[in-house]
């Protein structure tokens, strides 16, 4: 339904009255609209999806994910 | 790639598998929304490492697939006109409308163009002002935001020969349709993580409660799947019904209240017709009338199009779980990925084209 | 109205081999040979037997960051000979040129052509030039075949895959596709990338070195690494089982395929090929391979089985099995 993927904004700048920013997916570089997000930051990763970023991504939530997932194995070996 | 690769570790995926196996106590019938989810569930096989009694069933959630066979029949109309540019995102190229698709008439000399972004089909219109440029404006709530933007911004520069063909499609009337039917048999949602983004899940908080149904607001990486379907099962095995956000770090409650104030700028919430499933009601975008000069279907009058779909299809019955694609008389001889009828086939990922492709029932 | 041809015959996907199979080789029948299909035949020419091949190349843009449509075409004939374990013996080179190109940059091709021919050792001996008017080709059409001698003892094919053998590929996959994606009109991206035009000739005479039994060697261009297994597998009556992992996909290639939805395994390739040897001789042809710069990444990919005969399968991340399928038509970029 939605392809969305994130990428580091390296570069924000106004086009004819859009925001838009440059946007690094892990070495492809492409533009993307940051209409909808203007408090991104450079250095901020977004959520890229047809040309506009539709969220930031909050990088204390991703890690956060990630130690659930890292200890749940733990709490098995416990039972 | 940062925020990807890390959700993709193979000994997190197996400790949430067996974590799965460990808290399932008696079959479920699950259902992920989005064709993303799909996609990374059959390329993964995640069905196949989950408890024998828990079933995805994939839901209708490609807005390619999902698109009336009388949409893609207007589209045809306007594409073979020779004043007309028609753009459009890549997928829709290939679905098939009554006698033929996208790819064909570009074949037979139409002007039709891939675009990535809907602000490419702006750009293909300042660039060709003799010409009249019309652009596919699919998708669900994700989607909308970008095509509506486009849309304001002809508005706000005077760009008049531009058009949009909309065929737009929300989820939360669907999964009402999909609770309302008495042969439903999906017991808990995994929600599109982009949609939600967008749009945030308070609109989802009445469905779970009313119907009593887990929606899990779910990513579209292994992991994320995995833990979506890991909190859809917890809460069914001890009957709690919530929605519950694992897509963290995307997605807030509110979602993106710019981009909602974009899209009911352009867009207000009208009838939508779905590809084998009929007319769901308020389940669709259609452009406001400050914006009506924008409307293709009323600039080359192909609103009155009709197109009844193939009988036999029951893409509707497969989508709740009702009937397997093996149940179709249409399957593997009149329909196939060559030569689709219903969303289910269209879709790579859908559950007939998924089915057909590991060559089941041919 | 009847059928036509669209964009996607092209693709080397399955429309490609529908057409072949359903248009092409039927009315071919009075005059071909039948049998199996590999990228050149092999003729017997008295004792000794010539591999002919031919190739037509329509990349646009004729230039992309890592070669040229010249190169790019000398390599795909020389490339396409050593499959079947031949050297470059001579080259044609034939164009078909649009109204209006301009000569320093025909001037251009040509000489990028002439330097590929000479690395590979081979000798550009025919050729043809024709013009068409503006619009009836895109700038530039090249079109190159050759012939090479095929050593005794050596007849790589594509039915000779056997259960137990393995799986090798010489490196990383993708490279091409991406080039020529990112430089396309209406879907520019930047990337630090060049395609792997290269010629395998040496790299396939270091493998006969080792291994002149090898059962298959192929490149896979258009339709990727997917198309080239699903037509050995198919050919052969073999299953093929791959290891996700022990695939190189450069990280650049990863992130266009994850921005325009497209699979890895589907993008064309244009220095790359497949190696199909039996398991005894696997690491010895892997370290032959290694020992070249066009092979410094070779790897063993997957295993030749006997069940689901016809089928490529990989084993993904959570331990169960999926099938890799091949490309239907043209690659679109998705949204969904």
């Amino acid at each position: 339904m939605c392809l969305g993927i994130p990428g580091r904004v390296i570069e924000i700048r106004d086009d004819a009255g859009l925001p838009m920013g440059k946007v690094d997916f892990g070495g492809v570089r492409k533009e993307a609209c940051l209409a909808y997000i203007p408090e991104v930051r450079l250095g901020d990763y977004v959520i890229v999806h047809v040309g506009f970023a539709i969220s930031r991504v909050d990088e204390e939530e991703a890690l956060k994910t990630l130690e659930i997932l890292a200890t749940m194995g733990d709490m098995v070996r416990q039972e | 790639m940062k925020y990807l690769d890390e959700y993709r570790d193979p000994v997190l995926a197996r400790k949430l598998v067996a974590e799965i196996h460990r808290v399932v106590t008696r079959p479920w019938t699950l259902m992920e929304v989005c064709g993303g989810q799909t996609h990374t569930i059959v390329k993964q096989g995640i069905d196949e490492a989950l408890p024998a009694g828990v079933r995805m069933i994939h839901g209708p959630g490609c807005p390619v697939c999902v698109t009336p066979l009388e949409q893609v029949d207007k589209a045809l109309a306007i594409a073979v006109r020779p004043d007309v540019v028609f753009t459009s995102y890549g997928d829709m190229l290939r679905v098939p409308g009554s006698t033929t698709d996208l790819l064909a008439l570009k074949a037979r000399g139409a002007d039709v163009r891939i675009v990535y972004s809907p602000l490419d089909a702006l750009r293909i219109a300042v660039a060709n002002p003799d010409r009249q440029v019309v652009f596919f404006a699919v998708g669900f709530e994700t989607t909308a935001p970008a095509n509506a933007m486009a849309v304001a911004e002809a508005a706000r520069r005077g760009v008049d020969n531009f058009s949009v063909l909309v065929s737009h499609v929300l989820v939360p009337p669907a999964m009402t349709a999909l609770l309302e039917s008495p042969n439903n048999q999906v017991q808990a949602f995994l929600a599109a993580g982009h949609v939600c983004a967008v749009m945030g899940w308070t609109e989802y908080e009445p469905i779970a409660a009313r119907y009593h149904v887990p929606i899990i607001v779910t990513g579209f990486e292994p992991l994320d799947l995995l833990e979506g379907i890991l909190m859809a099962v917890r809460q069914l095995e001890e009957g709690r019904a919530e929605v519950e956000n694992q897509y963290a770090r995307a997605v807030r409650r509110e979602g993106v209240p710019l981009a909602q104030r974009q899209i009911f700028e352009v867009f207000e919430v009208g009838e939508r017709k779905w590809r084998g499933v009929g007319e769901i009601p308020r389940s669709g975008y259609r452009l406001r009338d400050p914006y009506a000069r924008f409307d293709a279907e009323r600039r080359f009058d192909v609103g009155e199009i009709r197109t009844n779909e193939h009988p036999a299809c029951v893409a509707g019955a497969i989508l709740t779980g009702e009937k397997v694609p093996l149940d179709c008389t249409a399957y593997g001889t009149l329909c196939s990925p060559q030569r689709p009828l219903g969303a289910p086939m269209v879709s790579s990922e859908g559950t007939c084209a998924a089915f057909y492709a590991a060559g089941r029932g041919l | 109205e009847g059928e036509r041809v669209i964009l996607g015959h092209g693709s080397g996907g399955q429309l490609s081999a529908a057409l072949l199979r359903d248009v092409i080789a039927p009315a071919l029948v009075p005059a071909a040979p039948g049998g199996p299909l590999n990228d050149a035949a092999v003729v017997a020419v008295g004792g000794t037997r010539l591999a002919f091949t031919t190739d037509s190349f329509v990349v646009s843009p004729i230039r992309f960051p890592g070669g040229d449509i010249g190169e790019l075409a000398v390599n795909g004939t020389v490339n396409d000979l050593a499959m079947m374990g031949a050297q470059p013996l001579a080259i044609s080179l034939a164009y078909v040129i649009e109204e209006g190109l301009p000569l320093e940059e025909l001037a251009a091709v040509t000489a990028s052509a002439a330097r590929a021919a000479a690395a590979a050792g081979a000798r550009i001996v025919t050729g043809d030039t024709k013009v068409v008017g503006r619009g009836a080709a895109d700038r530039l059409f090249v079109n190159t075949a050759g012939i090479g001698v095929v050593p005794d003892g050596v007849a790589p094919s594509a039915e000779r895959a056997r259960a137990g053998d393995v799986v090798l590929l010489s490196g990383p996959i993708g490279l091409h596709g991406v080039a020529i994606m990112s430089v396309r009109e209406g879907l520019e991206f930047e990337v630090e990338i060049a395609s792997d035009t290269q010629a395998l000739n040496n790299l396939v005479a270091a493998i006969l070195a080792v291994e002149p039994g090898v059962r298959v060697l192929r490149d896979p261009t258009r339709g990727g690494l997917s198309s080239a297994l699903n037509e050995i597998a198919a050919t052969s009556g073999v299953g093929i089982v791959l290891d996700e992992g022990a695939i190189p996909v450069p990280g650049p290639v990863r992130a266009a395929c994850e921005m325009l939805g497209l699979d890895p395994f589907h993008v064309a390739n244009e220095g790359k090929l497949v190696a199909i040897v039996p398991a005894g001789s696997a690491a010895a042809v892997v370290d032959a391979m290694q020992a070249l710069p066009e092979g410094a990444d070779a790897a063993l990919i997957g295993v030749v089985v006997a069940d689901h005969p016809g089928m490529v399968t990989i084993r993904t991340l959570v331990g169960s099995e999926r099938i890799v399928d091949m490309l239907v038509g043209e690659q679109l970029p998705r949204i969904c």
